[in-house]
């Protein structure tokens, strides 16, 4: 249930919220604001950064929370690759799990804002659990 | 007669720039500071605080705050590098955490722009705690220069890239 996911104080913080659920998973967004503003009227690289990393563990403690399991989660890396300029609205984010190991998760997440088919920003992640 | 049609433009120098950069938006909100620079490298700190923690059990800073501040640290390098404040956009960012920043610690982003093409930027940087000999992660990226626009020259490339 994404619902009973909590968000570390950085993504309260920053403003992302659970606003639906697509395939099982949690969707996040984070509305545009000075909060989020890189060059003037565009989202800040590392504020779309902080959005899919959300996602991604969003989508990780959520599978987890289904199997039953609650380890400690360590991250082992992000790769965060940029397709479009992130506009002056909204933004979403969803994780999908690619592979769910017994130490390792490898986690891809998505974000997009006004069309879900144009996504501006892809990351995948590797996290360790412990 | 416009100002910039008289004056050379201004050399770019990320200590002077940092005087405004970080006054607004995304990095007036984390707070960060301009610390070192070099030929071809900058360092920036990301001071600890309560709302950017990732963990409440552990207090260690998120590791979104850390990427915007190699994210920021990326750029500046590459205007230092080249001494010139061209728009340039991310296309690929890779951070690789080596251990969590320790508990209440601000952390600091150095990278350097190793490469410049053209087109395209390459930078590669560590974020550290204290110790820059006992990094908190490594980073790699790669950056591409707005100005020269290869759709100027190629409306085939525009269809196929759209409006961003």
């Amino acid at each position: 249930m994404a619902e009973t996911i909590l968000f570390p104080a950085y993504a309260r913080s920053l403003g992302i919220t659970i606003v639906g659920e697509e395939a099982g998973m949690p969707l996040l967004s984070v509305d545009f604001g000075p909060n989020v503003e890189g060059r003037p009227a565009h989202f800040h690289g590392g504020a779309t950064a902080g959005l899919l990393e959300t996602a991604g563990y969003a989508a990780l403690h959520t599978a987890l929370l289904a199997a039953g399991r609650d380890p400690q989660l360590k991250p082992i890396n992000i790769t965060v690759q940029y397709l479009a300029a992130g506009k002056s609205q909204a933004s979403f984010a969803l994780g999908r799990i690619t592979r769910l190991g017994r130490r390792n998760a490898n986690v891809s997440v998505e974000a997009w804002q006004d069309d879900r088919t144009r996504p501006i920003a892809t990351a995948v992640m590797n996290i360790l659990m412990v | 007669m416009h100002l910039c049609m008289i004056m050379p433009p201004a050399l770019f120098d990320a200590r002077e720039a940092s005087k405004w950069f970080f006054r607004h938006g995304h990095t007036a909100w984390l707070g960060l500071r301009f610390t070192d620079q070099g030929e071809n490298w900058v360092e920036l700190e990301l001071p600890w605080r309560a709302d950017l923690v990732g963990d409440s059990q552990s207090g260690v800073l998120a590791s979104g705050p850390i990427i915007s501040l190699m994210d920021m640290a990326s750029g500046m390098a590459i205007w230092q590098a080249s001494r010139t404040f061209n728009p340039v956009a991310t296309l690929d960012l890779r951070v690789d955490y080596q251990r969590p920043a320790r508990e209440g610690a601000s952390v600091r982003g150095r990278v350097e722009c190793y490469r410049r093409t053209r087109s395209a930027a390459f930078v590669r940087g560590i974020a550290h705690d204290g110790d820059p000999g006992d990094p908190v992660a490594h980073v790699a990226g790669v950056f591409m220069t707005i100005g020269a626009d290869p759709r100027k020259d190629n409306p085939a490339l525009a269809r196929a890239m759209g409006n961003g």
